[in-house]
């Protein structure tokens, strides 16, 4: 078992080395993760240090990105920001991939009226368009980082699910199943210990797609003005804050779009990078 | 095929009702009480008493919920809305018309330039267009509705000065909020047209009709295209569901006059009732698109048995 994953690891990594846009997606991450880490020694201002004498002065060498209208630094707040989209896009991807993937490995595994009531309700789910989902459930939780994570982590429990459900369901039939339940496994030791590790293809690449999915549902809830509050810098709210000021100081609402942009293109080349590489029906 | 149109219809009903159970349920436990939003802040106790009573919301949850089901299905009363003093249904018919126009066009416009993107993409697969064609869907997909819509009115609005940044009631006031509400769907229908063009454009009947002499035109368009329709069907489908949902985001922008401007200032007010209606309607507009899609499904591609 350790041997074979250890090759599949092996091969999607070397299959993933000659995709140059995944790697730049890579990369991308990682430079955006450091910066979240470190972005107290990384930012040159503080993300609420105000400057009555730079209100909303464009790019200039002191703010490389110009500052807002309380004459804070956007480079600054950008890279503040950064932890709250990382932070959203892991913690909500988490929820979804642990609430969606029980429930889609319950009713793959069990079948029958379970299956029917589990993949019923999340037929009901998907009757709401996910994004008007998130705002309600978003309105009904309050703002907060932590609603926002529920909220964006809610609407995705459905996709997750049926994808889990539909790899238990052909991994279920196979013959190593059977040889685990004839040696006593139980129900719980089958799903976790043989099924779980050989669904994680696809789970990893919907994982990736979502994550950018997930930034992009904090990014609009707040600009909407459903997420995070200020003076916390988010990117959407950033964005919000600037529209007023669209004709007059077009940089403030340039930057944080960007930054969303590029979150997103480095995560949508990573997953689709990451398909490549793990889809089996590609594999020569 | 009326058979599997009813038996689809039927099934849309619990579907429905469910809908309308959880959005009851979580705007019924989210904090904030409506006696207080509907009267204001400065009224007596008494008066909210009284106010609670009228209204029944003294009553438990399941009672409420019962009400609720029983009024909107059997009476088409889908509450009062007590920030705007009118119902929620006539509210919403005032709305929807507005919401419906932007979300069809947009859906329209996005067709149009997402198929023949994605077919262009494809026929010359590896050239110069392609890899801009996949460049700008890569950008289209990545990039945020509200953002696109900043930079749409900072183009054409205040720099070229072409069209309003605001209103959808006159034609040029319509150009903006349909492109930003577009720039994602051109994308993904651009993405699933190229890739399912390409599958296509391998197949043997393609061979065939390009070594029977037929003329390229005629083979891609005749042969090649509807036999990659399905996927693009689907996914227009859903992008019209997408676009109602993210209606609310470009109503925003554009201050337009629709369901998602109505909700979005209904749950700055904690307007429940508004909240449940808005969402109820988008949900139904997009279960039916989404059968309809279904249902055009067996039109086109004769080999789909409808059991």
């Amino acid at each position: 078992m350790a041997a074979k994953s250890n090759s599949l690891w092996k091969y999607t990594l070397i299959r993933l080395r000659r995709n140059y846009l995944a790697i730049f997606g890579f990369v991308v991450l990682l430079i955006l993760i450091f910066v979240a880490i470190f972005a107290e020694q990384v930012a040159p201002f503080g993300y609420a240090e105000q400057d009555y004498m730079m209100i909303r002065k464009p790019p200039s060498e002191a703010h490389l990105l110009g500052t807002d209208e309380f004459g804070r630094d956007i480079l600054s707040r950008l890279i503040f920001g950064s932890r709250v989209s990382l932070q959203v896009g892991l913690v909500a991807v988490s929820i979804s991939l642990f609430a969606g993937g029980a429930i889609g490995a319950i009713a793959g595994y069990y079948g029958g009226r379970i299956d029917n009531i589990l993949m019923r309700i999340m037929d009901v789910q998907l009757a709401i368009p996910t994004i008007l989902l998130a705002i309600v459930i978003s309105a009904a939780l309050g703002p907060g980082l932590f609603n926002l994570m529920v909220a964006v982590g809610i609407t995705s429990i459905p996709r997750f699910a049926r994808l889990m459900r539909a790899s238990v369901l052909s991994i279920k039939g196979m013959e190593f199943i059977e040889a685990a339940r004839a040696m006593g496994a139980s129900h719980t030791r089958i799903i976790l210990m043989y099924i779980l590790p050989n669904c994680m293809a696809p789970l990893i690449v919907q994982s990736t797609l979502s994550v950018a999915n997930a930034i992009l549902f904090a990014a609009t809830l707040s600009f909407l003005g459903l997420g995070i509050q200020p003076p916390f810098p988010e990117w959407g709210g950033m964005l919000s804050a600037a529209r007023p000021y669209l004709r007059n100081s077009a940089y403030m609402s340039i930057f944080p779009g960007l930054a969303i942009m590029i979150t997103i293109l480095a995560l949508n080349f990573l997953g689709d990078g990451l398909r490549d590489a793990l889809d089996p029906k590609q594999k020569r | 095929m009326l058979k599997y149109v009813i038996r689809r219809i039927l099934q849309l009903i619990p579907v429905f009702l469910s809908v309308m159970v959880i959005i009851f349920t979580i705007l019924y436990f989210t904090p904030g009480d409506p006696a207080r939003i509907a009267l204001g802040q400065e009224v007596t106790q008494e008066a909210i008493d009284a106010f609670r009573a009228e209204q029944g919301l003294d009553d438990p949850y399941i009672v409420q919920l019962g009400r609720y089901l029983y009024k909107a299905i059997f009476q088409g009363d889908l509450g009062y809305s007590y920030v705007m003093k009118s119902s929620v249904s006539s509210e919403l018919a005032n709305r929807i018309p507005t919401t419906i126009k932007l979300a069809f066009w947009s859906v329209v416009f996005s067709t149009l330039v997402g198929i023949p993107m994605g077919v262009i993409s494809a026929i010359k697969q590896y050239s110069l267009l392609d890899s801009f064609v996949t460049l700008i869907t890569l950008l289209g997909v990545s990039m945020p509705t509200f953002w696109f819509g900043l930079l749409v009115i900072l183009a054409f609005s205040v720099h070229l000065g072409w069209f309003p940044s605001m209103g959808f009631s006159t034609v040029s006031e319509m150009v903006l909020p349909i492109l930003t509400l577009s720039g994602s769907s051109i994308a993904i229908i651009a993405r699933i047209t190229r890739s399912s063009m390409l599958e296509v454009i391998r197949s043997d009947y393609i061979r065939t009709a390009r070594a029977k002499g037929q003329k390229e035109r005629v083979v891609i368009f005749r042969h090649a295209l509807p036999n990659a329709m399905i996927p693009i069907m689907t996914i227009i489908g859903m992008q019209f569901g997408m676009l109602l949902g993210g209606s609310i985001i470009t109503e925003a922008i554009f201050s337009i006059s629709g369901v998602g401007r109505l909700m979005l200032e209904a749950i700055n007010m904690r307007d429940y009732p508004i909240i449940q209606g808005g969402v109820l309607f988008i949900s139904i507009a997009f279960s039916l698109i989404n059968l309809v899609v279904d249902i055009l499904y067996a039109f086109v591609d004769p080999r789909i048995h409808v059991k």
